[in-house]
């Protein structure tokens, strides 16, 4: 048996020939980095490669440490393996690591969704032997529904709330939900406010060339506008005096979890979007089955269902054991305000 | 379906009660104006208030369908299940999208679809199934199937809709109350004719008096939690108020009317043919009569009583439980464990609705009454299972706080105030100095420790919030010494609390059974109850009434939890 490309090891997913890791959790020597979110990009390594696009997060969130990029397709030779970064689909500059040597090819998905979000450039499935996947919502209840719709939803949503001179206000993720709620807002119903911690990651997609609704500070409204606003925030601001602002609001929170009915009521919000940049139960199939890997290693998420799942598909799947946490659900509240830059 | 699953789904959404309230009007509203809507709104109405019909179709059937339908391996349900926590939002989440849409009122669901599904077989429940969600929008299904489980929990108090129809409707609320009594008993199917009945404009003369065997809104106590030193601020002088024992039973209404009688419990069902013996009272009470009071099992027949307030021989709420839910009652049970209604008030008496009459003369006539029946049956040597709740007399607060301390001893959970002036109300009143105040011992305590975590359901689905606790088997110094599980519990804490201990139990887990864990003892919780027995059915030999959490003592280290021999102290006769 020829020696893995890709292993565990204490610190993350560790390439032995290339001498490098892949979303390290501790200080590496070289960390390849699948895209910006805290639990991906960690800070302590001596150098980082990744997406060009995920460069400026990175140094937002990481201030002044050696960044190489790539594009996507590009090729680099480090050490006996040849790298290159494949769209993953789940935010601005999320990659796949695509791994070779002598022929064999290893690809490490990070995390991805394959709907097009119209921010991030599409997931592209890539041919290979071994395929590394992300099981966030590896259950097959979670499937979503088109993203037309689901923004058709919150419009509405929003719509209904301006027209009873309530603020919407929404929690989502700092980095890539709420871009992506941006893009699809339909702005002609009222103005938009942004919380000061999303905002600066507002300014890294407009400069990379996103387009996206003018968004204002909250103290730039008066109250008229303020009952008419779409509001989006970071979770924790929505517990600080920020929210007081709205006076009289509705309030919602777009992620996969939401889905279930559980965790809408443990949220205690108004409404529960079920929106989300991972891929869901048919995505992580079609993907799998996309790349032709007829090995499978399922890291963080429901790794021993889907795992089992797949072995009595067929595939030779396992778990993989890895430290990643889960944005949509901010099992990590840390991580966001880090991500968040507040 | 459509209609009700929109319904269901705004209210199961809302965040306040303001907006479920809202939804309630807004439904009504137009309920009421669409003839066409009657049928449909009287089976609504029903699931609202808290109708529930028997289950409809076996959960492994269900199980069965949803195999078929999604080609999942049964793991993978049960998986998803655990997840989820909850099997008709696991169907209504697996199943595939459906091919067509088909839309029928819900009387037309519930009368020529659901209901006959009872009589039919497996073969025929699996086909209509396929038929019907192959037809049904994903948002009809959480509602479909809860409803085919028999698990519709709405979230929807019955004064909630009581309420809401009276504004709904402009009704007075004391009316529609009377209006909905036994509305929601099991087994009725309800019919347009209820639902017209239910909303139409008061007719003259109508005042709220219930019909035949049709009982009077039971008004319900509050919990008085305030300090005993406050109580003449919010009470006055005891003399203003009649103090009874809580007594620890089934709240019911005994109805005497045209020579007929009836038997409700607090729950609006018709409960008379659990408890044949009160018909004896037939004999013994005047006509047109009804009497408010608890049941309790008592012991059987001895020697004759003397007083009619003699309530020594008052049995534990485990033995009424023995008595419900049996579907015969065998001559035995009833021999060993008879029931007594323990009279508390008079609603009526020859016709005449007492409602408004203040305490003061309801209990005179209440007293009248039940001793008029009782030497009546003396003289002709019946023992008759009537007896009247005592007037307890103190001459001020801190005597009745040291009297009922003795509550337990006699078999009650504490004491009942009821102001002497006040009139029988409608439900849980708000508030106002007519209230019924329940004035409960604090619950027994001890220090548990967490040892096996389970997943909750609803609202708590995917989180470990079902606990199972333990007490040491011996001190200390005994160094073999185990955890004895004892109770499970799984209310008291805050979600913030409930967030940690989930987190902690995902920490320390030793080992997985299924949607359960057991964990390394690490969690302290005062454990508070309602009562305590010995049982044979529990590896520690007790079995508590009401556990629940009443602290997290994160101060308290594992080695420092109570021992069973604290649970054998709290046994009735156990020395404590």
């Amino acid at each position: 048996m020829t020696k893995d490309l890709i292993v565990p090891a204490a610190e993350g997913l560790y390439c032995p020939p290339g001498k490098f890791h892949i979303d390290p959790w501790r200080p590496a020597a070289l960390a390849v980095i699948t895209h910006g979110h805290s639990d991906h990009a960690r800070w302590g390594s001596g150098a980082y490669l990744c997406h060009e696009d995920c460069a400026p997060i990175l140094r937002r969130r990481l201030g002044d440490v050696r960044i190489e990029t790539l594009r996507y397709g590009e090729s680099r030779n480090i050490g006996e393996v040849r790298l290159s970064l494949h769209p993953a689909g789940h935010v601005i500059g999320s990659a796949q690591v695509r791994i070779e040597r002598g022929g064999e090819v290893w690809v490490a998905s990070g995390d991805y969704k394959l709907e097009a979000d119209g921010v991030s450039a599409p997931f592209e499935p890539v041919q290979c032997d071994v395929f590394i996947t992300e099981s966030t919502f590896g259950l097959p209840i979670y499937r979503w529904r088109p993203q037309a719709e689901v923004m058709g939803d919150i419009n509405s949503w929003w719509a209904e709330n301006a027209r009873a001179g309530r603020a919407s206000v929404m929690q989502a993720y700092g980095l890539g939900k709420a871009q992506r709620l941006l893009r699809h807002l339909d702005a002609n119903i009222g103005p938009i406010v942004c919380h000061g911690a999303i905002e600066p990651l507002n300014q890294i997609h407009r400069d990379l060339g996103i387009s996206l609704p003018p968004t204002l500070n909250v103290g730039a409204l008066d109250k008229a506008g303020l009952s008419r606003c779409f509001a989006l925030a970071p979770s924790h601001a929505v517990q600080s005096g920020w929210i007081r602002r709205f006076g009289d609001h509705s309030d919602a929170f777009a992620s996969g979890w939401m889905r279930l009915r559980g965790n809408r009521r443990r949220r205690g919000v108004d409404q529960g979007f079920a929106l989300s940049d991972h891929a869901d139960w048919p995505g992580l199939l079609q993907a799998i089955a996309g790349t032709g890997a007829e090995r499978i290693l399922v890291t963080h998420g429901s790794g021993e269902a889907l795992s089992r799942y797949l072995r009595e598909k067929g595939y030779d799947a396992r778990p993989m054991a890895t430290e990643y946490g889960d944005e949509e659900g901010e099992a990590e509240p840390n991580a966001e305000a880090d991500t968040d830059g507040a | 379906m459509k209609t009700f699953a929109t319904l269901y789904r705004r209210i199961d959404a809302a965040t306040s009660t303001q907006h479920k309230r809202q939804a309630l009007i807004d439904y009504l509203r137009l309920a009421v104006g669409d003839p066409e809507q009657y049928a449909s709104a009287a089976w609504t109405v029903y699931f609202l208030a808290g109708g529930k019909p028997r289950q409809m179709i076996s959960t492994k059937l269900l199980r069965q369908f949803a195999l078929e339908a999604t080609e999942l391996p049964e793991w993978l349900l049960d998986e998803c299940y655990h997840s989820v926590g909850d099997l008709a939002e696991t169907l209504a989440l697996l199943l595939p999208p459906p091919t067509r849409v088909e839309d029928a009122p819900l009387d037309l669901w519930m009368n020529e679809r659901l209901l006959p599904l009872r009589e039919r077989d497996d073969a025929a429940r699996l086909a209509a199934l396929r038929d019907w969600l192959d037809a049904m929008p994903s948002d009809d299904r959480l509602p479909f199937f809860k409803l085919v489980t028999g698990e519709l929990r709405i979230g929807v108090s019955k004064l909630q809709m009581t309420q809401a129809i009276a504004q709904a409707t402009e009704l007075d609320a004391k009316l529609v109350a009377q209006r909905m009594m036994g509305y929601t008993q099991a087994n009725r199917t309800p019919q347009a004719q209820d639902f017209i009945a239910l909303v139409a404009p008061a007719e003259a003369g109508e005042d709220g008096r219930p019909l035949r065997g049709q009982p009077y809104p039971f008004f319900l106590a509050h919990p008085l939690q305030t300090p005993l030193s406050a109580f003449p601020e919010l009470l006055g002088p005891v003399d203003d108020w009649l103090v009874e024992w809580k007594f620890d039973g089934i709240r019911a209404q005994f109805i005497h009317r045209a020579g007929e009688w009836w038997l409700w419990s607090r729950g609006e069902e018709l409960v008379s043919d659990s408890f044949p013996e009160l018909a004896a009272l037939v004999d013994f009470l005047p006509d047109d009569i009804v009497l408010d009071g608890e049941l309790i099992v008592v012991a059987p027949r001895s020697d004759a009583r003397s007083a009619v307030d003699d309530l020594s021989d008052l049995r534990s709420f485990s033995e009424l439980q023995q008595r419900l839910g049996r579907k015969l009652l065998t001559p035995k049970m009833l021999r060993d464990r008879p029931v007594a209604l323990i009279a508390y008030d008079l609603l009526e008496k020859d016709g005449h609705d007492l409602r408004e009459k203040p305490q003061r003369e309801r209990r005179a006539l209440l007293e009248e009454v039940v001793s008029r029946a009782h030497s009546c049956a003396m003289q002709v040597g019946a023992d008759l299972p009537l007896r009247l709740s005592p007037a307890l007399t103190q001459p001020d607060w801190e005597s009745f706080a040291r009297q009922r301390e003795e509550a337990r001893a006699r078999g009650a959970e504490g004491m009942m105030l009821k102001a002497m002036n006040a009139p029988y109300g409608v439900g849980r009143q708000k508030s106002g100095a007519d209230l019924w105040w329940k004035w409960k011992l604090d619950p027994m305590s001890v220090d548990a420790v967490l040892i096996y975590a389970a997943r909750g359901h609803g609202r708590r689905s995917g989180v470990y919030s079902d606990y199972t606790f333990g007490v040491w088997s011996g001190p200390p110094e005994q160094t073999d010494r185990t955890l004895l599980p004892f109770a499970k519990a799984y209310s008291g804490l805050s979600d913030e609390e409930m967030r940690k201990v989930d987190a902690m139990i995902r920490r320390t887990t030793i080992e997985n059974f299924g949607p359960v864990r057991s964990v390394r003892p690490t969690m302290v919780f005062e454990l508070g109850f309602e009562g305590i027995g010995a049982s044979n059915r529990h590896k520690s030999g007790i079995a508590v009434r009401f556990p629940r959490m009443l602290r997290w003592r994160q101060d308290k280290p594992v080695e420092d939890a109570d021992t069973i021999e604290a649970l054998h102290a709290l046994l009735p006769g156990g020395g404590a």
